[in-house]
């Protein structure tokens, strides 16, 4: 039996029908047409799918999508106003912090949750906190340096 | 123009993957949209003696299924031509298609494929490369004499060679032999394999996929739904992450089967636990090495016999063991080479290309082969490779000419990186200069 769910995505407000074994991804993703969130592995382990919920960084595979009821949901689409790319986005593009990119959106919402928490992370910090976040084309060493960068202020908004 | 090379430039496509724009195969949802789950052996070998749909067809939300007969064309595809797209009687790996059933949603679909009434005659499977090539053992193919494949008919083995082992043997002070395994290795992209299969307004078959390849694959999609490759639209370049893993075809088939038979757009796609089991993975290497080489450091005479474990399926490892020869003697001068390459089936998912493809694991076993040489000669580890390194000129064993050598200047380069300081007649040395040492190559006999 689907239930009615109202929660805050990217700034506004939503009202959905949602069946209670349906994940907060496949909300997303197929019902929504939000794809920003990627289904790596559906089941917590690759970090793909990372969305912010009420600011801080959760598997949205593993979110029931009943429980962010009233919360407020934050996705890769939400990052840029209009055109301006987020600090973030600028740094990961024009450093080449990807090659396939499938791994990005998560990976974008844990450096933002980082830097939301911890302005200037070391790079110890940097490495603890994203280390759920997999990505195997290697691309580890210039999402490091992308977020680094941003904490250094070489990227203003 | 030129003022850009050596630059390190953003992407052109950057924005859409860091603002999330970029669409992945598995980002299509398509109005109607139904959804693919696939029955897949539970045995490694065997033979199915009995199949019963029914039961999946007349679950409430499932559209409708798929088994060999449902294939419009030719049931076989793969590098090799050798793999059915559902297999219809012999089972030759676990995890091979049996069958699909196609919903509303995978819930459903999943509901579906529980329902499949199937019976198998489970046979005894075999997974060791050298027990596969005793005579007695299990057939991968019923219908074959042995598990080696056959490059051409009756040819279990693939020889390249130039100049004379033998010869460069009786020249060698030194012979160095050895035994290198290399291991199985799956790819791993974080997208696993998807395809999303319609027919657009102009009645063809739209595909959507996370092939590599698109030109190796569309004819063989064309044979499997007996279409003219004019009718296949087939619309890739966005892949998230391949390695080699989406050269084979492991979606497109049973989408586009599904969309051609229910006229519907259709999803399937492989489960991360479906996808890390059963795609196409690196295959196992084995290589005896036997070198022969001067007092002097002087590499003379190379004889490799090595052996890939293909899996259930060509794919493309026969060509892998032909890749792997071409450059198992390393970036060497080696005046006589003999390499011989069997690839043999197992009933294992099927091995196919994966990064550096085949190459490094020739590599691998030849530099440990100049390690075992410089420990049984006393020549400095680094002197020989400088004295043997390919230079403008030199042949390899398919005996093409190499051009723009630069194995030197590359480990002068890791030397200097490492911190390591090369004596001067080594730094001296350079990939168009042919060292003292070297005696004239043999002539090539063609």
């Amino acid at each position: 039996m689907k239930e009615t769910l109202s929660f805050v995505l990217n700034g506004s407000p939503v009202d959905v029908l949602a069946a209670p074994t349906e994940t907060l991804l496949d909300l997303l993703r197929e019902q929504l047409g939000v794809t920003g969130p990627k289904r790596g592995c559906d089941e917590g382990d690759c970090g793909t799918c990372t969305v912010l919920l009420d600011g801080q960084p959760v598997r949205s595979c593993l979110t029931i999508a009943l429980t962010v009821a009233g919360k407020e949901i934050t996705t890769v689409e939400g990052l840029a106003d209009g055109r301006k790319l987020h600090p973030l986005q600028k740094a990961f593009h024009e450093r080449g912090a990807f090659q396939c990119g499938f791994c990005t959106p998560g990976m974008l919402m844990s450096a933002k949750a980082l830097l939301d928490g911890n302005p200037n992370p070391t790079r110890r910090e940097i490495v603890d906190h994203m280390s759920g976040n997999l990505c195997r084309c290697g691309s580890y060493e210039e999402v490091i340096e992308a977020i680094q960068a941003v904490a250094n202020g070489e990227y203003k908004e | 123009m030129t003022e850009y090379v050596g630059m390190s430039m953003p992407r052109y496509d950057g924005v859409g993957q860091a603002t999330g724009r970029t669409k992945y195969v598995d980002d299509f949802v398509l109005p109607g949209m139904v959804y693919v789950k696939v029955l897949r052996s539970p045995v490694h070998k065997g033979v199915i003696r009995h199949l019963d749909l029914s039961a999946a067809e007349n679950t409430p939300g499932v559209v409708g299924v798929l088994s060999a007969e449902d294939v419009p064309g030719v049931n076989l595809y793969g590098a090799g031509g050798d793999q059915p797209v559902f297999t219809p009687e012999h089972i030759r790996y676990k995890g091979e298609l049996i069958a699909a059933v196609v919903g509303v949603d995978e819930d459903t679909a999943m509901e579906g494929v529980e329902k499949i009434d199937i019976q198998i005659e489970e046979q005894t499977p075999v997974f060791d490369m050298f027990e596969a090539m005793k005579p007695d053992a299990p057939l991968v193919r019923p219908d074959s004499e042995s598990n080696l494949w056959e490059y051409e008919p009756g040819q279990t083995t693939r020889v390249m060679y130039i100049g004379d082992v033998e010869e460069g043997f009786a020249q060698a002070e030194h012979i160095v032999e050895g035994r290198y395994q290399t291991g199985e290795q799956d790819h791993a992209p974080l997208e696993p394999h998807a395809s999303v299969a319609y027919l657009d307004e102009a009645e063809r078959l739209a595909i959507h996929t996370v092939s590599q390849c698109l030109y190796f694959q569309l004819g063989q999609l064309a044979a499997i739904f007996g279409l003219p490759m004019s009718k296949i639209r087939y619309i890739g370049g966005t892949v998230g992450g391949g390695f080699g893993g989406k050269n084979h075809i492991h979606a497109d088939h049973v989408a586009g089967i599904a969309a051609l038979k229910f006229g519907r757009p259709v999803k399937y796609r492989e489960t991360r636990r479906e996808d890390l089991q059963y795609s196409t993975k690196r295959g196992v290497f084995i290589l005896d090495y036997k070198t022969g080489v001067r007092d002097d450091g002087t590499l003379v005479a190379n004889h490799i016999k090595l052996w890939h474990d293909s899996g259930a399926y060509g794919g493309f490892s026969p060509y892998g063991g032909e890749k792997c020869s071409m450059f198992a003697s390393g970036p060497y001068h080696i005046p006589n080479i003999r390499t011989e390459a069997q690839t043999i089936l197992t009933n294992k998912a099927g091995s196919s290309s994966m990064r550096g493809f085949t190459i490094m694991n020739g590599q691998f076993p030849m530099e440990m082969q100049l390690h075992k040489i410089a420990e049984e000669t006393g020549i400095d580890p680094w002197e020989l490779r400088f004295i043997n390194a390919w230079r403008d000129g030199d042949k390899g064993v398919s005996r093409y000419t190499v051009r723009g050598a630069g194995a030197i200047e590359a480990m002068k380069k890791a030397a200097d990186l490492a911190g390591i300081e090369l004596p001067e007649h080594l730094l001296a040395m350079d990939s168009r200069t042919p060292p003292p040492q070297r005696g004239e190559a043999a002539d090539v006999v063609d």
